[in-house]
């Protein structure tokens, strides 16, 4: 029955729903993958009970009549959700063994509509990198590989990169991800998969560990726009528990999925052409604006003037939070700690010292750096004004326009040690991901072709706050007319 | 504005995170790389401009103020590296 998991989100649910087959089997598919793929090193921690125990019940939902929207769907969750007794670290060894006492809100909804857990999902240390190269277990690689012969290993992306890999490779038929500056998005298109971000404030942050909190928003992974819809349906909606968390309903975007984008009217930036980026990326950017027009929507040019500024910006505004944020890594009140020498003081200094990675720690100093006393004003406060002019910039663009097309990222995945050398080469990879962010946008990314080497590659849509559905409606639409089929061979 | 290996140190204490001196080595080339990129926004007209305190329009809610948790104090010490006693045990603080 191994090709059970070759299906998606939607055909899992449906074929449950109509005994094609039962949900033990799904998950007995699915857990074989797991175990098969771990040349992938995407999980960090296999729960194969806890998606038999949740097949189970929607096997035994069915017979009673009580199936629920996942009912039969197992998933992998990133390891940045606390997951009530299952160990939780975000890649990092500071959180080495920690299991957390209770659930997040995000992977808890999913539960209760009646998903299972596969596993918990590599990532980069504490959601910082673009590559999946920081997490302390080590870097996924992506399933996909060049045409040329040479094999090399290829990056999934990050920080997501064990969600990425493990949809695209088969290893379940979706999964969470968390996107901070494009980490949802970008692995989502190095790995030739479906990923969005929700609008900010829709999915509670409570019980995801922080990183940057006032850009942090959890959204899915998975094959398929459709398969995006359902799951962000059922993850999203207000908590009480996240003070952000959003105080409205959640649309059904999944019933009300269409990829009739006609008389839709559609940005294209021409700050987003920059130099640099491959011919190959115009390219499937201009077949992607062709293909929104054969749907009927008109195309417009538009202007965000401050694009160039939303990578520096990003690069103090997420430090600064993360510095703030892991200053609770202390070695008192969970995780690692180390000795030390000199009383609580130096086993504070030796515990974040051993505990964390080098570009976290990177991250830490930026942060605290640009909040310390004298440079607070010339750096943080600049770049929260700056942050405002970009927010801003979307706004005027969105009296224009119902959506902006663009690239997801500035190229196709990139091979495992090419850019670990120079951060800012690494930061670069986010460039078209975190304008939409820092405004708190909702984005999604879709696959829509393959480059020279074989790789795949994406296109990005952002919408304005609130409107997932315009988001997906058109993410649909250009799904329908790139008819994307390709998928990684299995070396693994 | 560029960071010397005294800054680097300072920064490193301030975040309270040891440091070698060969790590003090890398991170300043490391630091000075990422401020000289950031230096950029510098040439931005923010005039009249408000700092960004809230990406979507939210009002913060507030609570009744009355205890709606308590008694969990096993699972706040559940993965404390070590507690004694019902606390969080510490090195020495005073001598």
């Amino acid at each position: 029955m191994s090709d059970l998991t070759d299906l998606t989100v939607a055909a899992i649910r449906d074929g449950v729903r109509d005994g094609a087959f039962s949900a033990r089997e799904v998950a007995t598919a699915f857990n074989a993958n797991v175990e098969k793929g771990r040349a992938l090193n995407a999980y960090v921690v296999e729960t194969p009970d806890h998606a038999l125990a949740a097949a189970d019940a929607a096997d035994a939902a069915r017979a009673s009549g009580d199936l629920k929207p996942l009912s039969g769907v197992p998933l992998g969750i990133k390891d940045l959700f606390a997951t009530k007794g299952v160990q939780t670290t975000a890649g990092s060894n500071m959180l080495g063994g920690f299991e957390p006492v209770y659930e997040s809100t995000v992977s808890g909804k999913l539960f209760e509509a009646g998903a299972g857990m596969l596993g918990k999902l590599n990532m980069d240390e504490f959601a910082m990198g673009s590559s999946n190269e920081t997490s302390a277990y080590g870097p996924v690689i992506s399933p996909w590989r060049r045409n040329d012969g040479g094999n090399a290993p290829l990056a999934p992306g990050g920080s997501s990169g064990g969600s990425a890999s493990a949809v695209a490779a088969r290893l379940c038929p979706g999964a969470t991800g968390t996107d901070t500056g494009g980490s949802i998005r970008q692995p989502a298109a190095f790995v030739g998969i479906s990923g969005i971000k929700p609008t900010y404030g829709r999915c509670s942050r409570w019980g995801v560990v922080a990183f940057a909190s006032s850009l942090d928003q959890a959204g899915p992974m998975a094959r398929d726009v459709r398969d995006c819809a359902i799951l962000l349906e059922a993850m999203s909606g207000f908590d009480a528990k996240d003070s952000t968390s959003l105080n409205m309903p959640v649309p059904n975007w999944e019933a009300a999925l269409s990829g009739d984008i006609r008389g839709k009217k559609i940005g294209i930036p021409k700050e987003y052409r920059i130099e640099g980026v491959p011919a190959e990326i115009d390219a499937v950017w201009q077949q992607g604006i062709e293909r929104m027009r054969d749907a009927g929507a008109e195309i417009v040019e538009v202007s965000l003037p401050h694009t160039k500024y939303a990578l520096p910006t990003y690069y103090i505004i997420a430090p600064a939070e993360a510095s703030s944020n892991l200053a609770r890594y202390d070695g008192v009140r969970y995780g690692k700690r180390s000795p030390g020498e000199g009383g609580i003081d130096g086993m504070y200094r030796a515990t974040r010292h051993d505990g964390f990675g080098k570009e976290v720690k990177r991250r830490i100093m930026i942060g605290t750096y640009v909040l310390s006393a004298g440079f607070y004003d010339a750096y943080f406060n600049q770049a929260q004004k700056v942050r405002t002019l970009i927010a801003r910039d979307f706004q005027k663009v969105f009296e224009q326009v119902d959506l902006i097309l663009t690239p997801t990222a500035p190229s196709a995945a990139f091979a495992l040690g090419d850019k670990t050398s120079d951060p800012l080469a690494m930061y670069l990879n986010d460039v078209f991901a975190v304008p939409a962010s820092l405004a708190g946008l909702p984005a999604m990314s879709v696959p829509a072709g393959l480059d020279g080497q074989g790789l795949p590659l994406g296109l990005q849509l952002i919408g304005r706050a609130f409107d997932e559905q315009g988001v997906l409606d058109a993410g649909l639409a250009l799904e329908e007319r790139s008819t994307f089929t390709h998928r990684a061979e299995a070396w693994w | 504005m560029s960071v010397d290996t005294a800054t680097v140190r300072h920064i490193a204490k301030l975040a309270r995170i040891a440091v070698s001196d060969e790590e003090v080595a890398a991170l300043e080339p490391e630091l000075n790389n990422i401020l000289g990129w950031i230096e950029q926004l510098q040439e931005v007209d923010v005039t009249g401009v408000e700092p960004m305190t809230a990406v979507i329009p939210n009002q913060l809610r507030l609570r009744d103020d009355v205890v709606n948790d308590g008694n969990k104090r096993d699972d706040v010490l559940a993965n404390a590296p070590n507690a004694e006693h019902g606390f969080f045990a510490v090195p020495k603080v005073i001598e």
